[in-house]
């Protein structure tokens, strides 16, 4: 290392350091189970070819609880009434191509700019909240939406949903199939360019800050932060990012129904996260997944009966697995660590 | 002397404020030249912590005027107050316990450089203020725990972030609310020492209950009873006056 030319970015971190590196600054490196990861949900074409429109659709979900990730697990903003900005980017996408918009990659993007617009004027309203209150008023966005949406029916469609949306070919070269391929290859594409920028955010100052919001607002003001503009900066990304899965499910099924702002798609989406494990990006990933499969193959058996081992699945990770299914494993692989060491 | 020499580092005008009836502070003048080590004392009760809320502007005051390098600062927001240099620490530890001193203090060397704007940089890349943040640990001699999370620490090293949150914010006036609360006696008089090291022209209002600190490391003593301020004065003054005697007899109760 010592031999290193002095104009090498690396040599010269560490000349100019004179220190160790710390964990702070290794922490925002690529690790090799994130790569593995990734691999893996690429390799789904591979493994499950049966199953790519449920892939698509957990990968949908898992970049919506990422969303709420920024916000809850990080931001320590809570939100009962996410579908909100789902719901918004799913309209936006489908109204676009029922109207002639039907370039889909634009059309990701404005619908999620405009989710991301409702997000920055909503913010703020929602700074002068917190817990309870905060609930509610997230919550009711998300009812006076769905209502609207519902008495909309010339441009919502109501309760019939969105129907005629048409899309152009991926890049002008893949049409949606019938077996999900494009549409699997669109929404890992998204969903992980979604996933990098969440990743750029919470390795940035302004992700440390975000922290400290969610360890303690009150010192935070003590140190001079700029609360407000934390929230609404947070608040608006966290919204465009929502808005951008809800645009990829319209999108992908060319479909879109008024459910897409209900709130039992909050619930989940809320679900999703805690079950995975909120703060670490990959919580929301694999709660969606447990939830989605899990959701698949109870309701395939018993239709009537599958929340109730939702319920009980929910109530043991709260109750035994702090930290959701990501923090489980984090202590079950602390426990061997310690063990090995002696 | 001139005008700049004679402008205090921090001073308040006939400083009030009631919760309801009661009159929780009243009429509260104070003046802190630049480097003053300055003791705020008083029995449970005298409104010692009201009046540090009141200058931080968590509380807002029902009249009076605050002033910090002769600028009237007494409707500024609490983020304002620190910009221009006016920083406390809390009786209570309020720490970000799931973060490290290293992240802790780094996110208020960031804060205070305008760095958390930026969303899309990586942080690691802002060796600077990395460097900076261990730099002031270090200091403190919280250098081995640096990257623990803080919750893990033992009490009196908490004590010690808590100033090192508020030194990271740069400050030119420094409020300690009862730095030493909790921690064994042995320890209080090392955070003491780490207090009396700090930079000669930052001006510092301290509360602390223990009157042998009080007197070793005060220049100057208010004395608060009742929200109002009962007298001023060095030391040794305070210790000869018989007003101040008796109130302390009068509630003997605490340290």
């Amino acid at each position: 290392m010592v031999s290193l030319p002095a104009e090498s970015p690396q040599a010269s971190d560490h000349a100019s350091r004179g220190r160790p590196v710390t964990r702070l600054e290794r922490r925002s490196r690529w690790r090799w189970h994130e790569i593995l990861f990734w691999l893996a949900v690429a390799s789904c074409p591979l493994v499950v070819p049966d199953d790519l429109v449920l892939a698509s659709q957990v990968l949908i979900a898992g970049l919506f609880a990422l969303s709420l990730d920024l916000l809850l697990g990080y931001g320590g903003i809570v939100s009962l009434g996410h579908a909100a900005f789902f719901g918004v980017g799913a309209y936006a996408a489908g109204l676009l191509a029922r109207h002639g918009w039907g370039e889909p990659i634009s059309g990701l993007l404005l619908s999620g700019a405009l989710a991301g617009l409702l997000g920055f004027a909503l913010s703020f309203i929602i700074v002068r909240v917190r817990g309870i209150a905060l609930l509610m008023v997230t919550l009711g966005v998300s009812l006076v939406l769905h209502e609207a949406a519902v008495k909309g029916y010339a441009v919502t469609g109501g309760d019939d949903g969105l129907q005629g949306i048409v899309l152009d070919p991926l890049l002008g070269l893949f049409p949606m199939d019938m077996w999900g391929r494009t549409a699997f290859g669109y929404s890992l594409a998204v969903a992980f360019a979604g996933f990098l920028l969440a990743r750029r955010l919470v390795s940035s100052p302004f992700g440390l800050a975000l922290q400290g919001m969610r360890e303690n607002g009150r010192r935070m003001a003590a140190i001079g932060a700029p609360l407000r503009r934390h929230s609404a900066l947070i608040y608006t990304v966290s919204a465009a990012l929502a808005g951008v899965a809800g645009a990829l499910l319209t999108q992908t099924t060319e479909f879109v129904s008024v459910e897409v702002l209900g709130f039992q798609r909050s619930a989940e989406v809320l679900i999703m996260l805690i079950l995975g494990g909120a703060g670490h990006l990959y919580g929301a990933f694999i709660g969606a997944a447990v939830f989605m499969i899990v959701r698949d193959q109870l309701a395939a058996a018993n239709p009537e009966y599958w929340f109730f081992w939702l319920g009980l699945m929910l109530v043991l990770v709260v109750l035994f697995a702090r930290g959701g299914i990501i923090g489980g494993i984090a202590t079950i692989a602390a426990h061997f660590r310690k063990g090995g060491s002696r | 002397m001139t005008a700049a020499l004679a402008t205090p580092a921090l001073a308040t005008d006939g400083l009030s404020v009631n919760f309801g009836a009661l009159l929780a502070t009243q009429n509260v003048s104070l003046d802190l030249p630049a480097g003053a080590r300055h003791a705020l004392i008083g029995p449970n009760g005298a409104g010692k912590t009201t009046l540090i809320n009141l200058l931080t502007g968590l509380l807002r005051p029902s009249g009076g005027e605050i002033r910090l390098h002769g600028a009237t600062i007494t409707h500024a927001s609490p983020a304002e107050r620190v910009r221009r240099g006016l920083v406390r620490t809390f009786q209570i530890n309020s720490l970000f316990p799931a973060l490290t001193p290293l992240e802790s203090v780094t996110l208020a060397v960031c804060e205070r450089r305008g760095l958390t704007r930026s969303w899309l940089s990586r942080l690691s890349r802002r060796t600077d203020a990395i460097d900076e943040a261990l730099a002031l640990l270090d200091r403190l001699g919280l250098g081995p725990d640096a990257e623990r999370p803080t919750r893990e620490l033992a009490y009196g090293r908490q004590r010690l972030v808590e100033i090192a949150l508020a030194l990271a914010c740069e400050p030119r006036v420094l409020l300690l609310d009862e730095p030493a609360a909790g921690v064994p006696a042995r320890e209080s008089a090392e955070l003491f020492e780490v207090i009396a090291g700090l930079p000669r022209d930052l001006a510092i209002l301290f509360i602390e209950h223990d009157m042998d600190l009080v007197f070793r490391f005060a220049d100057r003593i208010t004395v608060l009873v009742g929200g109002q301020v009962l007298c001023h004065g060095t030391p040794a003054e305070i210790a000869e006056n018989p007003e101040v005697r008796r109130v302390y007899l009068g509630s003997s109760g605490h340290g």
